[in-house]
């Protein structure tokens, strides 16, 4: 049905277009001198018919299924639905909805047949529907477009109106994310902290995000203190600055400065597929080679290294970042203006030294803003931390334990069943939160230092 | 200020030649921007060398302490000796050429860092200083000769990209001849900046004669005029004209210089 | 020489400098040696661990390039499959009675032996013949060929990742059993060829079964909807910005914003969609149209930031010149210079794709890491993408999955490498320097 729907609009609309095109090209043929060009007569009816219409569609298919459900739900026999939490009617709901979908398990009662049948039945009502609106709406635009033809009607200012309010449009996409990103994070980080009190999570030491699965159980309680999930955080990402600062800047430095020019050609390619590596291979190569590498060398010393360590995860995505730091240090020692290089050379300072006490110290700034945006990166990472890092939270800044980090946690928290209406699942979405907020205030500030760097020497 | 010992020892030179370029060519890649270019700069006088942009004359000056090395296509062929000895012989260290040759750019160059440290750079990585007190004499020394002193003396550790254009050009030289250069490489050096500060530089070339060989670079023949004893007339990647300043700007022997000179070419 | 033109005014320490500056020379040529040593150490360093992580992918990832599979003439015994009750009967027993019959001297009264030497088989064995006999009932009654995998240990014992000398206890066949395989390889029935399983099946509990059919079609019907998204609105964004948009708070902002999104951790994003798409909007999850719809979100500003750098790389005088002959700006924009900057564009939106490709989290978030046995059929059917399929592989317990894994890991890589190199070739293409 749905197909239908977008085929009948087309269908109008390139009539629409055609119908146009011809009118103006005939006002032209009897000699008129046209304000627009007559393909711009047709563009006008096509783009005045698609994008309301498309609009509108779209529209309809977001708001039908809530519609329809919502009557399926309020039309079934008084009492099915008495003493049911909300999770209980959505459990209805789907036996309904995959009931009318032909899949049948067992012998379902006949209330529920009949919900299915009128679930159908009201799918296929709205769907003609849709289809009768949208033909009539598409028509009379078409016909409305083709009553403006004529030699002074401005057909491109019209086409150039509508096409840069869709531009427009795209651009505030951008914006909708951002709202869509925080709204989304808040709603649910509130529901979180209407179940656990705000200061547990702030300032609790305990990270146990179990749930009862029955009222009775004991210790139905979870802790949810992040204070050992961020600690975790912070260990894996000092590991992995630790591995990357020092070797991305000292990479950057010999490739910008010492390297000869077929060593650069053939190490920036290189690195660049360093950078271009998915996240969820450098977790593979994690666990595959890193963590059992460090594992059997620390125990060739007597060191008890956990199979999840820190120090794993830590460093491989120092690697990941390598290429990262090593960029933004090229850039901003490229952006030294050659001036100041000259004026150290021509004082017979050494290369090294030329780099070392004249351009790396002028090159800070986007040095320093190139560091901050790798952080945030290693704070938000997931797949390498969720692959090789611990689940367990344990309050530790010893690197050869296992911690966990609030990405890990997200993503255990989510993967499997998710139902709205429990700490468990919400709890990733406070987590999120943080994350968001956290990254986004180191991603400001690193912005702001690396535009201001640029502007001061351009 | 003629030497007589020298003027006796050298003859018809007024004094003892301290850079002798013989056959100097220079490509950028494929284009040739100098064509053999023959001189003798000598000690204890200002050079200038003038002609139309483009001419080559700032590629050459770059020759003569090796900046040029900086620029991966470029290629010098030809003989530049510094008090005889070859400057591009393998065995010369461009480091150590530099020291004793020092520049001074177009754009004024400071250092982001203080003005002490801007003039103490050169002394502390050559390692001239024995001791802090003697860095400190060596910053005085220099910021006076730069003409700079009486303006920085009480805010040496403020950052000397505030200064003004003219007060940052002074300071760069006082930093190039805190190195204590025999040779001191001038590129336009008041092209950016403005008349009065042009004043106080082209007076202090003049002093700094006393103890240096100078090179400038520039395209205002009133100021080759003002402050050169000898001048050199570059035109299109060739040396045209070389000899004493009075003699060029008064009675030119090619007729190329004369027609720049008149403001014909250029 | 600089001691005989020494004047009177010459500094006496002129010489002394000179001096110190050789002195100096030694050690501070050796402390550039050090800072270019290091380096180079640290640059190799990072080829090295590139060099690893390729070197022990490709390492344990070749073997699941090749399958090890038996041929065995199995009867099709009308006593054990009737036609009429297709498609159920014993097929299992049809193929362990053929079995047994290359392996005459093992006494099957056992139960135990029964089903360790039913083991050798692979579980999916089973469905191959089924299918076969369902195609064609009339093979009922016949002696067919037939070439099936072997199950994973001895798949990994003929791969030698099993080690015979490991003692028995700890090995995962034992004794007798690898006799048993010696005796089929002895016999010619074993064969190892390419293991084109991995691309047509789908997914399966079985590491010798497990391909990567639906995570392909997934990630394709997820990149699929992440273009079809991503591509004009980025492009829509990035010409509002670059040519139209006035100078204001407004642009300003939604410059920052876009700057922002691109930073943003992409499990967020997989948060966003977990929220809005699933909860709010009630799209199916698993769905690769879910996927798609959020890797495009990503993908967006890194298709706006490239389309403004293409933008901007078209020279003014193509634009004066187009609008000197009376073109509207729109004329000009869409006419002259969104062609001229299509190269760069595209060569960006490439990259994007091949990022988004790669990406994890986020499909994680929304169910596209769910077990599905089957290739999904269209964009909203459930699905897994490569990724998370690598994600899924690299979490399974049994040892066949480690090859897989990487088998997984290097057609990904294979995919993002091919996209990289047509990026890059376009660029080279239709890059012109104005």
């Amino acid at each position: 049905m749905t197909t239908f729907v977008f085929a009948a609009l087309l269908g109008v609309s390139i009539l629409g277009y055609l119908l146009n095109r011809r009118a103006a090209a005939g006002l032209r043929a009897d000699g008129a001198r046209l304000h627009s060009l007559p393909g711009y007569h047709g563009l006008f009816s096509l783009l005045s018919t698609l994008v309301p219409v498309l609009v509108l569609i779209l529209l309809w298919l977001v708001l039908q299924g809530p519609v329809i459900d919502h009557v399926v739900m309020s039309g079934l026999p008084a009492g099915s639905l008495d003493g049911l939490d909300t999770g209980s009617r959505q459990l209805i709901l789907a036996e309904i909805k995959s009931i009318a979908r032909g899949q049948i398990f067992g012998e379902p009662e006949q209330w529920k047949l009949d919900a299915a049948q009128r679930y159908l039945q009201l799918q296929q009502v709205s769907g003609w529907v849709l289809l009768a609106i949208v033909v009539i709406l598409s028509l009379a635009i078409v016909a409305f477009a083709r009553s403006r033809v004529g030699a002074a009607f401005r057909a491109r200012h019209g086409v150039e109106r509508i096409v840069s309010g869709l531009m427009i449009f795209c651009s505030t996409v951008a914006i909708f994310t951002t709202i869509g990103i925080i709204a989304s994070l808040l709603f649910e980080s509130i529901r979180f902290f209407q179940m656990v009190p705000i200061t547990e999570f702030f300032f609790g030491l305990n990270w146990e995000p179990q749930i009862p699965l029955r009222e009775d159980q004991i210790a139905a309680e979870g802790a949810f203190g992040w204070l050992p999930v961020i600690l975790g955080t912070i260990v894996i990402t000092v590991v992995a600055l630790f591995l990357a600062v020092p070797v991305g800047l000292l990479s950057a430095i010999y490739l910008n400065e010492f390297a000869p020019d077929r060593l650069r050609a053939v190490a920036k390619p290189l690195l660049e597929i360093l950078a271009g590596v998915p996240t969820v291979v450098y977790g593979f190569f994690a666990i595959l080679v890193v963590a059992p590498a460090m594992r059997s060398f620390g125990a060739s010393l007597g060191i008890p290294v956990s199979p999840n360590t820190a120090l794993a995860a830590g460093s491989v995505m120092g690697i990941m970042l390598i290429p990262f730091i090593s960029s933004f240090t090229d850039d901003a020692l490229s952006a030294v203006p050659k001036s100041l290089r000259d004026g150290a050379l021509a004082l017979g300072a050494t290369r090294a030294e030329t780099v070392l006490n004249v351009l790396f110290p002028a090159a800070i700034p986007g040095i320093v803003g190139g560091i901050l945006l790798a952080v945030s990166r290693a704070i938000g990472e997931t797949m390498i931390v969720v692959m090789a890092a611990g689940l367990i939270a344990s309050l530790t800044i010893n690197p050869l334990d296992s911690v966990t980090t609030v990405t890990v946690q997200i993503v255990t928290l989510l993967i499997g069943d998710t139902s709205f209406d429990n700490p468990k699942t919400l709890a990733a979405f406070a987590l999120g939160m943080m994350l968001f907020v956290v990254t986004l205030i180191i991603n400001v500030f690193a912005l702001r230092i690396v535009r201001k760097y640029r502007e001061a020497y351009d | 200020m003629m030497n007589d010992m020298s003027k006796i020892e050298q003859g018809i030179a007024v004094d003892a030649v301290k850079i002798q370029a013989r056959g100097v060519q220079v490509f950028y890649g494929e284009k040739q921007a100098i064509k053999d270019v023959s001189v003798e700069i000598l000690d204890k006088t200002v050079t200038a060398f003038i002609g139309p942009s483009g001419c080559g004359k700032s590629t050459f000056l770059r020759c003569l302490n090796r900046m040029n090395d900086t620029i991966d296509i470029c290629r010098v062929n030809g003989d530049i000796r510094l008090d005889g000895e070859d400057i591009y012989d393998p065995a010369i260290d461009p480091v150590q050429l530099r020291a004793k040759v020092g520049m001074v750019f177009q754009k004024p160059n400071p250092f982001p860092k203080s003005i002490y440290d801007n003039v103490a750079y050169g002394p502390r990585i050559h390692g001239l200083a024995r001791s802090k007190a003697d860095l400190d004499e060596i910053v005085e020394r220099s910021l006076r000769r730069g003409a700079i002193w009486d303006e920085v003396k009480d805010r040496l550790h403020e950052p000397g990209t505030g200064l003004s254009g003219g007060q940052q050009q002074r300071l760069c030289i006082a930093r190039a001849v805190a190195t204590e250069p025999e040779v001191l490489l001038m590129d336009e050096p008041c092209s950016a900046l403005d008349p009065i500060a042009t004043a106080q530089v082209e007076e202090l070339i003049d002093e700094l004669r006393l103890n240096y060989s100078v090179v400038i670079v520039t395209h205002s023949m009133q100021q080759a005029a003002r402050v050169s004893q000898k001048t050199a007339f570059f035109h299109l990647g060739n040396l045209v004209e070389y000899g004493d300043t009075g003699q060029i700007f008064t009675n030119p022997e090619d007729p190329r210089t004369e027609s720049y000179i008149t403001g014909r070419i250029g | 020489m600089a001691d005989l033109t020494a004047g009177p005014e010459k500094t006496p320490k002129q010489g002394n400098a000179a001096d110190a500056v050789r002195a100096s020379l030694t050690r501070r040529n050796r402390k550039q040696k050090l800072l270019q040593g290091l380096g180079l150490g640290a640059i190799g360093f990072a080829f090295l661990m590139l060099f690893i992580l390729v070197a022990s992918l490709v390492s344990s990832g070749y073997q699941a390039f090749t399958q090890t599979k038996i041929t065995l003439e199995v009867y099709v015994d009308p006593e054990e499959i009737k036609p009429e009750k297709l498609p159920r009967g014993g097929f299992k027993d049809v193929l362990q009675a053929s079995l047994s019959e290359l392996l005459p001297e093992v006494d099957t009264s056992d139960r135990a032996t029964r089903k360790a030497l039913a083991g050798i088989l692979s579980n999916g064995a089973q469905f191959d013949l089924r299918d076969r006999v369902v195609a064609d009932p009339s093979l009922i009654g016949q002696t067919i060929t037939l070439t099936v995998p072997v199950s994973d240990p001895y798949d990994q014992l003929n791969k030698g990742t099993i080690d015979r000398d490991t003692p028995e206890q700890n090995r995962r066949l034992k004794d007798h059993e690898i006799a048993w395989f010696d005796q089929l390889k002895a016999k010619g029935v074993i064969s190892k060829p390419l293991n084109t399983g991995l691309i047509t099946n789908a997914d399966s509990r079985f590491p010798e079964l497990a391909g990567l059919k639906g995570a392909l079609i997934g990630s394709f019907w997820a990149l699929f909807v992440c273009f079809a998204i991503s591509f004009p609105l980025g492009i829509g964004a990035a010409i509002y910005l670059e040519e139209f948009a006035p100078r204001n708070k407004i642009s300003d902002f939604i410059e920052v914003n876009i700057n922002n999104l691109a930073a943003v951790p992409s499990v967020v994003f997989g948060l966003l969609a977990l929220a809005v798409f699933i909860g709010w909007f009630g799209l199916p999850r698993s769905a690769p149209f879910v996927g798609g719809l959020t890797l495009a979100l990503m993908t967006m500003p890194t298709i706006i930031i490239a389309t403004r750098a293409a933008l901007k790389a078209v020279p003014p005088s193509i634009r004066e010149a187009a609008l000197g002959i009376g073109a509207s700006k729109h004329q000009v924009v869409f006419g002259h210079v969104l062609p001229l900057a299509m190269p760069g564009i595209l060569t960006g939106t490439i990259i994007g794709l091949a990022q988004a490709l790669g990406e994890t989290a986020p499909l994680l978030l929304i169910g596209m890491n769910a077990f599905i046995t089957s290739a999904p059929d269209g964009p909203f059917d459930s699905a897994t993408a490569l990724p998370t399929q690598i994600f899924i592989w690299a979490d399974s317990p049994e040892r066949g999955f480690v090859s897989r894994t990487s088998a997984a890991i290097l057609v990904l890589l294979g995919f993002l490498v091919t996209m990289n190199a047509i990026a890059i070739y376009l660029r080279n293409k239709f890059e012109r320097s104005w």
